[in-house]
């Protein structure tokens, strides 16, 4: 049977993230609790979770989660990363055995700064350096695989059910101000453990519900500058899209949700003069990257979450508020879990972008 | 010396228990093969004469006629054909090269027809177009690598022309001379209500079209006919034709017969001239001299208008579809070897060139392998025969399609192949003003316009099945596109799996 | 009120016009039976020369000649399309002397026959207007 990334796999899924705008902590067991209401739309073929604040001691390096096949396989993987890093640190990413997780891999993180002399000689920035080190590592490297690599965040993902996959990494030991969450409702196994959401690259994590319609074009488009889409999901390709959009084009967060869910050409010509030109022109450079078809996705990044919806919304997606904090989720069942008093609850519109910052200086 | 008699191709069959002698076949067959014996009072067919256009069928009101196939047949013989045999007698009795008109009829590979096309079942929903919106416009032309912003920091929201279309399809190059005043005037007015482009061909523009020129590509080609300042300045984008499908390597011909009244105002040239266009541009020998042509024709018009190079997919399309997207032009377009003409050397249309799916594949891979796919649109044509064909052809990573032989069949064409003899009795492909007058452009713009809603529509049923709810969303989109019945090199170069992969 | 009008740009001459009037007006079902072997006698007819062709048939005048010049009180004007009572009709073709068109012919039993727009017959409307190939022939308000 061929494994993820061999061939593409549809899948249905849950989502659920928390944020506090005044940058306060909230523990994992939070967002992990919270998917237990939805336990029906997973299937056990893969959970995971993203957290930002995590790592403040390491704030200003990059930590990288990889999943090893074998040791040898991490000794060859960390030479190499020694190449182009100076790690800080290297350890196993502590986990509990339960009877609901098994089969997993060697989980390790490290945390390393990128050595300047090699980041001079590629000439690109240091960001650039580290995705290609991520991209290298995931496209080259049989069995290892890099699933988080942004500064004082991490993702954590398994082959399980994601309330499962929380206890089983531990997660109510983590305390971080953004948490985004995974249910995964594969159609058929994904066989290995990095096909588990969320997708990460540098600091940008995704979860997303849904099956795009668009896949392809976006892929081979997206391909052109760089990314390797060697997992052949959804997940991975938005990720790269909006990496490409925010980070190497310097869109705004508003204005990479109206190249991805553009409004549709009737709702543009109705605009006024000036937005109706920013609108046809986002369309008219970025057409490869429309998604279509349904997807709900929340995007988080160091400061904040976006969550957006396709742009007939196809899938179910609410947010809500208390005080600080935020709340997405596909059912309103997983807010109230994680706060029975919540309110302003909201079904944002297909393309709508609900974008939350947590408050300057507060990360 | 005489002839050798070669049996007619088709039979005239004429019920008699239903003839009423109207003769209306009689006079609309220009090529006279019907005629009335008053002293017997019966019709006569010369069967000689007929090329199969079905003129005389279609409007016999009593459905008194048939044309068949002669069953006249030589000896059966798997490797001398029928055909080939009759071909030989011809050029034994005439010492001259074989003419052919429309495309290449032979039974070669047909790979939209062995390609299927995917819908949503379960995993994410099929979208209706009758219930939600289903767009399908496409801006042509280079889109910028990075986006500027202003000292506001607001988008700079300028862009290289664009071509706009309000679905992927064009009318392509049919020059007026080859088709009619009336064939051309349908073309213009269709797109013109369709909100699309047609494209003059490379015999100018006749001033009574300047107003269409939003909805027109005008054609430069190596013979350079009726190119003029106005002529580029009337249209929405410039086509530098470097070659076309049915016949790559040759320039056009237009026999000095066609060369009449306007035809020969709006080319630029005597009445009665043949109009051979080089086989070359003779001021491009080399890839760095279309640079220069593409960069002429972008001063003349001031940087304003996407300009379009169209070339024929030969063997090295790939490497030469690079190098066009490295020389400034906006929008490649590529004809495959099954597209249409109005006369082409039979051996060449059938014989030179790769098909079209092959082509386009090839280039959309390459040009996305040298991270240049961005600089150029494709516009891909040669035998795009329906909307599914579209939807394949938007799936592999065309942009656009050009669409000439349905366009014809539209108007009234019935493929009879006999452009060159400038007897179409659908008033078509020819000049002679009576014929030209059997095409009424009120009814061929509206067929026209019926059919391009027709595929609209198919192509948004298409969509909507694979849960895409925008053409961007289908172009590339190879995995929409399953393979049957091909090896594993057809599966590889177009890019697809199996079926059942 | 509608009439028939011919675009000469679009006319052919291919004279299926006359056929079709000819069987419209024939009520038979079948236009082998109506046509076949027959001296056909339509309302609408070919005016050729030059290689020009034009389609004639009734205008339906506001202020028709015929009916005046009618000896017999057989033409008449009803909802503005001008009628002939065959029964009515003595046969003596003033109506054709005087019709400025030669829009008015005499019918194969003698009586004068011209376009009253298919209004009466099977067809229902203009049966030329229905199978002209070319549009040249179309029924509009003028």
């Amino acid at each position: 049977m061929k494994l993820e990334g061999e061939v593409r796999i549809p899948s249905g899924c849950a989502i659920a993230a928390v944020i506090s705008r005044e940058g306060k902590g909230i523990t994992g067991d939070v967002i992990y609790n919270a998917m237990k209401p939805m336990h029906d739309r997973s299937n056990g073929l893969g959970g995971g979770f993203a957290a930002y604040g995590i790592y403040p001691e390491y704030r200003d390096l990059y930590a990288f989660h990889i999943f090893f096949d074998h040791r040898s396989t991490r000794k060859e993987c960390e030479a190499y990363l020694k190449e182009r890093f100076e790690i800080v640190k290297g350890e196993l990413i502590p986990t509990r055995k339960i009877p609901e997780i098994t089969n997993e891999p060697i989980i390790w993180r490290y945390f390393c700064a990128p050595l300047g002399s090699m980041v001079a000689s590629e000439q690109v920035d240091e960001s650039e350096f580290v995705a290609r080190t991520v991209m290298k590592i995931n496209t080259e490297m049989k069995g290892a695989y890099v699933f988080s690599s942004g500064k004082n965040m991490g993702c954590f993902k398994a082959v399980g059910y994601p309330e499962d996959v929380g206890v089983f990494y531990k997660l109510e030991e983590y305390e971080g101000y953004s948490w985004t969450a995974h249910g995964r409702y594969p159609t058929n196994t994904p066989g290995w453990w990095g096909g588990a959401h969320p997708f990460s690259l540098l600091d940008s994590s995704i979860v997303h519900n849904g099956e795009i319609s668009s896949y392809d074009a976006n892929r081979r488009f997206i391909e052109m500058f760089g990314y390797k889409c060697t997992l052949q999901t959804d997940t991975e390709v938005i990720t790269y899209i909006l990496d490409y959009l925010l980070r190497r084009q310097g869109l705004t967060m508003e204005e990479a949700a109206s190249v991805i869910a553009a409004p549709f050409w009737s709702t543009i010509n109705a605009k006024p003069e000036k937005e109706k030109e920013r609108l046809t022109f986002l369309r008219q450079v970025f057409p490869s990257l429309l998604i279509t078809g349904p997807f709900s996705i929340v995007y988080g990044w160091n400061g904040g979450l976006m969550a957006l919806n396709d742009r007939l919304k196809l899938r179910s997606m609410i947010t809500a508020e208390k005080d600080d904090k935020v709340f997405i989720a596909s059912e309103e069942a997983a807010v109230r879990v994680m706060e029975p008093d919540a309110e302003n609850f909201y079904a944002p519109a297909g393309g709508e972008p609900v974008i939350v910052r947590v408050k300057e200086g507060k990360f | 010396m005489k002839d050798h008699f070669i049996y007619p191709e088709f039979e005239v069959v004429r019920n008699d228990n239903r003839c009423i002698q109207c003769r209306v076949c009689e006079r609309q067959c220009a090529n006279e093969v019907h005629s009335f014996d008053p002293e017997r009072g019966i019709m006569l067919s010369d069967e000689t004469k007929c090329v199969n256009c079905q003129r005389c069928v279609s409007l016999c009101p009593t459905r008194a006629l048939k044309i068949v196939k002669s069953d006249c047949r030589l000896r059966e013989n798997a490797n001398w054909a029928d055909d080939t045999i009759k071909e030989i007698y011809k050029q034994a009795n005439s010492g001259g090269v074989l003419l052919s008109s429309m495309g290449n009829p032979k039974p070669l590979p047909v790979y939209w027809d062995k390609i299927l096309i995917n819908a949503s079942q379960v995993t994410n929903p099929p979208i209706d177009p009758l219930r939600e919106p289903m767009e399908t416009k496409v801006f042509l032309g280079k889109k910028p690598e990075k986006i500027k912003r202003n000292e506001d920091g607001e988008l700079v929201t300028e862009t290289t022309p664009q071509l706009e279309l309000s679905m992927p399809v064009m009318f392509s190059a049919m020059s007026y001379g080859s088709i009619s005043y009336n064939a051309h005037a349908s073309l213009a007015r269709a797109a013109t209500e369709l909100g699309i482009c047609y494209n003059t061909g490379e015999g100018g523009l006749h001033e009574d079209f300047y107003i269409y020129g939003p909805n027109t590509v005008v054609q430069v080609a190596s013979g350079r006919f009726g190119v003029h300042k106005d002529y580029l300045e009337a249209a929405a984008a410039v086509e530098i034709k470097m070659g076309q499908g049915a016949k790559p390597g040759i320039g056009g011909h237009l026999p000095g017969a066609k060369i009449v009244g306007d035809v020969s105002k709006t080319r630029m040239i005597p009445e009665g001239s043949d109009a051979i266009s080089p086989a070359p541009h003779h001021d491009i020998y080399s890839i760095e001299d279309l640079r220069q042509l593409v960069y002429s024709l972008k001063e003349a018009t001031e940087y304003k208008k996407p300009v379009i190079v169209k070339v024929a997919a030969v063997h090295n399309i790939a490497a030469i579809a690079s190098g066009i997207a490295r020389s400034g032009a906006d929008i490649i377009a590529i004809d495959g070897f099954r597209g249409g003409t109005g006369a082409a050397p039979t051996r060449i249309r059938d014989n030179v060139g790769i098909p079209i799916e092959l082509a386009l594949a090839s280039v959309d891979q390459r040009l996305r392998d040298e991270g240049i796919r961005n600089n150029v649109s494709l516009v891909v044509g040669g035998s795009v025969r329906s909307a599914a064909d579209v939807v394949k052809a938007v799936a592999l990573g065309a942009d656009a399609v050009y669409v000439a032989t349905a366009a014809l069949l539209a108007m009234g064409c019935h493929l009879c192949r006999t452009c060159q003899s400038g007897k179409c009795n659908w008033g078509i492909a020819t000049q002679r003003p009576e014929l030209v007058k059997r095409l009424n452009p009120d009814m061929g713009s509206r067929r026209l316009v019926n059919l391009m809603d027709a595929w609209r529509h198919e192509i948004k049923e298409l969509m909507g099945g694979m849960g895409i709810n925008s053409i961007e969303s289908l172009r590339g989109n190879r995995l929409m596109l399953r393979g049957v019945g091909l090896t594993d090199k057809e599966l590889e170069i177009l890019g697809i799996s199996h079926a059942g992969e | 009120m509608k009439r028939v009008f011919v675009n000469e740009d679009w006319c052919l001459g291919c004279h299926l016009c006359e056929y079709n009037c000819a069987y419209a007006n024939s009520g038979l079902s079948d236009m082998v039976k109506a046509l076949k072997g027959k001296d056909i006698f339509p309302r609408i007819h070919i005016e050729e020369t030059d290689g020009i062709t034009y389609a004639v048939s009734c205008r339906h005048c506001k202020d028709p000649l015929c009916v005046k010049s009618c000896i017999a009180g057989a033409i008449s004007i009803e909802d503005g399309t001008v009628k002939i009572d065959k029964t009515k009709c003595v046969g003596c073709l003033t109506c054709v002397l005087v019709c400025p068109y030669g829009a008015v012919a005499a019918g194969p039993e003698g009586a004068a026959q011209k376009c009253e727009l298919c209004l009466a017959n099977s067809c229902g409307s203009p049966a030329c207007v229905k199978g002209c190939p070319n549009n040249a022939i179309v029924y509009e308000e003028r």
